[in-house]
């Protein structure tokens, strides 16, 4: 944002977005509640979105409760996270229709919309970059995730509330979103009053900013804007300490603390499903009864599976102990070895979501504070 | 006698052999050869001797009813035939086959153990010969009992 | 992401429930593969595997696979007649270091199936026979029965400048070669651990063995390359499964040298 370039819109502004975006052609999707959960789901306008709630976390705990104030963004993060839409649960890869001997295979149709993100966090931002990293920028780039990526349009949300499990400071992914977006909003409630200090980080962006209906920013709105990050970083839910934690992690595989992380482990997966980076997949092949029409579809997997590392003779990884200690290390060491970063952006969910509130920022420390050396 | 401290010095089985301990083991050799087919040895008989390989190659075989005898090693030139003779009762626990014909070096367990026996400086130097061998036949062992390369049938 | 559609040539047993599929594609050539890459292998509604190419990449004409039947897709696979359909997608991964290779004394260490994936290297060092010092096949089996490739060994042990050593773990009467596991034969092996490269291929004990053995032997770690199997869904680092350590099997391998990864190998349930 060029300085004396502030602008700010209110929610009827952020209605002309959404019909702005609408109108262009995007599917619009942000957060909305579904069965006493913020989701990500298509949404209308604004009267879609969570208004006046926010949400309690802490270790597989995970509650709505009512604001005193109307905050549109006024909570953290959900189970949901973008790779649900960018990287979908399934994916249908192909279908092949055989005629008598010849076989012929058809690549799966690409999404009739581009998609517009809505709400879009700073730890949800470098998750995305981190996906990119995976999903794109390796030497196979996957078609899908690509051209989705490429055509959506992202309006970022800066973080007013930490969740109870958030350590994006100590991840160094949030709370300020400071680039990867199209437009970024910041909410500003100021008793009756509440705006949007709205900045455009793409061409793209400051082409739908140009259709809104806009005012200039105060150097007071600029500083309550400020003051927003500010205070969501003061009160992050928890901590976890980064420095060589790629050499703790792997100078550290056979710590007793695995096992005692194992001993609460349901290996359910749930981690995996709502962490925003985790990017397994399986494949599975149909068949019509006839053999005529086959078809290959792409969906998440898990590392928590038996199934996962199966090869001839067995699982790899046969222990709940070797699945969480793979999940772990992968996500927060071996991560940097294979894709030059973390894996980890500290947004919690897997904490929240965890059926037995097991806390990878207590499992680390639990290993730093008791390692060899 | 000298042919037979030279064939010893030449043996990996005995490389670095210090000069004085070479003559004194030479004392308990003899020169030795085996046509194809015929036994160095069977199972239950005492293990008075052990076998450097000069040149050709040893089966050694167990003998299972009904399935004939099954080899579990075969050993070539350069390398050792028998430990039997290290560890009482000194009996042999398998039959040792010659598959060509084997020319090696005989050495006489009860003169070695004496020797062994009088100078243990000599002993330890034997054991650390002979325990490479049994430790590599162990881990062979354990391979084979893996049968790593999976179920053919 | 896609297969492209090829057709079953020929198909000839190689050892026991062990084929060797010969590939012809409908849609132009399928992309050559480099000693050691493999290929993904649709059987249409059953499913994908990988499958290393087991045949000559100087021989354009032909792709050939080998495929022992041990899980409902290889088992669909190994049951495909001439005619039949095949997705293939490939090749993929990083192969054996042939090119590096010029002037070194090779040992080609083989256990079971891993001769198939070995046999590309054999076929190229034989083609360039010259640029190479000496050159060693160790191959280790679990029984006579049980070799892979038979007939051609018989070609094999009368190239000049090849030497063969095959051993069995678990001898019949008939057999009159070596008994024992393969490591036995690396120490009788002519080559200089100064200047040797060794290629190893076969289940991962073995190979834990063999690097044992070619270590004594005075063989440099950076010199021992090992291909790699576990879990692969997508073949190209996109899907996780095949997560060792620092590395992923499919797009970091599956070749690796032995001091890239030694330190994981052997390591439980990593």
């Amino acid at each position: 944002m060029r300085c004396g370039d502030a602008e700010f819109i209110d929610v009827d502004g952020l209605d002309a977005l959404f019909r702005a975006l609408s109108d262009r052609g995007y599917r619009v999707i942000g957060p909305t509640i579904v069965d006493t959960a913020i989701v990500y789901d298509d949404i209308g306008g604004t009267a879609d979105l969570p208004r006046g709630w926010t949400d309690e976390q802490d270790g597989g705990r995970y509650r709505l409760v009512e604001r005193d104030d109307d905050a549109l963004f006024g909570f953290a993060t959900g189970p949901h996270s973008w790779k649900r839409f960018l990287h979908p649960p399934v994916q249908r890869l192909w279908d092949a229709e055989r005629d008598g001997d010849a076989v012929t295979v058809r690549p799966a149709a690409a999404d009739p919309a581009p998609l517009a993100f809505i709400g879009v966090r700073s730890c949800d931002l470098q998750a995305m970059r981190i996906q990119d990293r995976v999903l794109i920028e390796g030497p196979y780039p996957d078609p899908h995730y690509a051209d989705r990526r490429a055509a959506a349009f992202v309006v970022a949300v800066d973080c007013g509330t930490a969740g109870g499990t958030c350590f994006c400071v100590s991840m160094e992914t949030g709370p300020e979103a400071r680039h990867g977006f199209d437009l970024k909003l910041t909410e500003i409630i100021d008793g009756d009053a509440q705006r949007f200090i709205v900045s455009a980080g793409t061409e793209a962006g400051r082409a739908v900013l140009a259709a809104l209906p806009t005012r200039e920013a105060g150097d007071a709105d600029l500083a309550s804007a400020a003051a927003v990050v500010d205070r969501t970083a003061a009160s992050m839910g928890r901590t976890m300490r980064t420095d060589d934690i790629h050499g703790l992690l792997l100078s550290n595989l056979e710590h007793a603390r695995w096992d005692d992380t194992a001993a609460r482990c349901l290996a359910c997966g749930n981690c995996t499903m709502v962490c925003p980076t985790c990017f397994c997949t399986t494949v599975e092949d149909s068949s019509d009864l006839t053999g005529t029409r086959t078809s290959r579809s792409r969906r998440w997997d898990s590392c928590f599976t038996a199934d996962f590392s199966h090869i001839h003779g067995g699982s790899v990884r046969q222990s709940t102990r070797s699945r969480y200690r793979q999940w772990a290390t992968h996500k927060l060491a071996t991560w940097h070895d294979q894709f030059g970063t973390s894996g980890c952006v500290g947004c919690g969910r897997c904490i929240t979501w965890c059926p037995v509130g097991i806390d990878i920022t207590e499992e680390v420390r639990a290993i730093r504070e008791t390692a060899e050396q | 006698m000298e042919g037979l401290e030279r064939f010893i010095g030449e043996h990996p089985f005995f490389a670095g052999l210090d000069a004085g301990y070479r003559q004194i083991v030479s004392g308990c050799t003899a020169n030795v050869r085996f046509e194809p087919g015929q036994y160095l040895f069977h199972e239950g008989e005492d293990a008075d001797r052990f076998f450097l390989l000069r040149h050709g190659r040893v089966a050694l075989e167990i003998e299972v009813p009904g399935r004939g005898a099954l080899t579990f090693q075969t050993v070539s030139e350069g390398e050792v035939v028998g430990v039997s003779w290290l560890i009482p009762p000194y009996r042999w626990a398998y039959d040792a086959r010659a598959l060509d014909l084997v020319r090696a070096i005989a050495m006489d367990a009860a003169c070695l153990r004496g020797k062994c026996d009088a100078d243990p400086t000599l002993g330890y130097d034997m054991m650390k010969r002979f325990l490479p061998i049994l430790v590599d036949r162990l881990q062979a062992t354990r391979m084979q009992i893996m049968d790593v390369y999976g179920a053919s049938d | 992401m896609v297969p492209i559609v090829a057709r079953v040539r020929r198909r000839r047993r190689d050892g026991p429930g062990v084929w060797t599929l010969d590939l012809r594609s409908d849609e132009g050539a399928v992309r050559p593969a480099a000693p050691g890459q493999f290929n993904m292998l649709t059987v249409f509604g059953v499913g994908e595997v990988p499958i290393s190419v087991s045949g000559d990449p100087g021989d354009g004409d032909r792709l050939l696979h080998t495929v022992r039947a041990v899980g409902p897709v290889s088992a669909a696979l190994a049951d495909l007649r001439p005619g039949s359909a095949v997705g293939v997608r490939g090749p993929f991964g990083i192969g054996w270091p042939v090119g590096a290779m010029a002037g070194r004394d090779i040992l080609l260490v083989a256990g079971g199936l891993g001769l198939a994936p070995l046999r590309p290297a054999l076929y190229r060092l034989l083609a360039d026979r010259d640029r190479f010092g000496t050159l060693t096949l160790i191959y280790g089996a679990r029984s006579p029965d049980d070799i892979l490739f038979r007939r051609e060994f018989q070609s094999w042990r009368r190239k000049p400048g090849l030497d063969v050593q095959v051993t069995v773990d678990h001898a019949t009467d008939a057999w009159d070669a070596h008994v024992g596991v393969v490591t036995t034969l690396i120490p009788r092996a002519t080559f200089d651990p100064s200047r040797a490269t060794a290629l190893v291929c076969g289940p991962e004990v073995m190979m834990r063995f063999a690097v044992n053995g070619l270590r004594n032997a005075g063989v440099d770690e950076a010199a021992i390359f090992l291909s790699m199997e576990r879990n692969m869904k997508c073949a190209v680092g996109l899907c996780g499964h095949c997560q060792f350590g620092t590395v992923m099997i499919c797009r970091d391998g599956p070749v690796f040298s032995y001091d890239r990864i030694g330190a994981m190998l052997g390591r439980k349930e990593l």
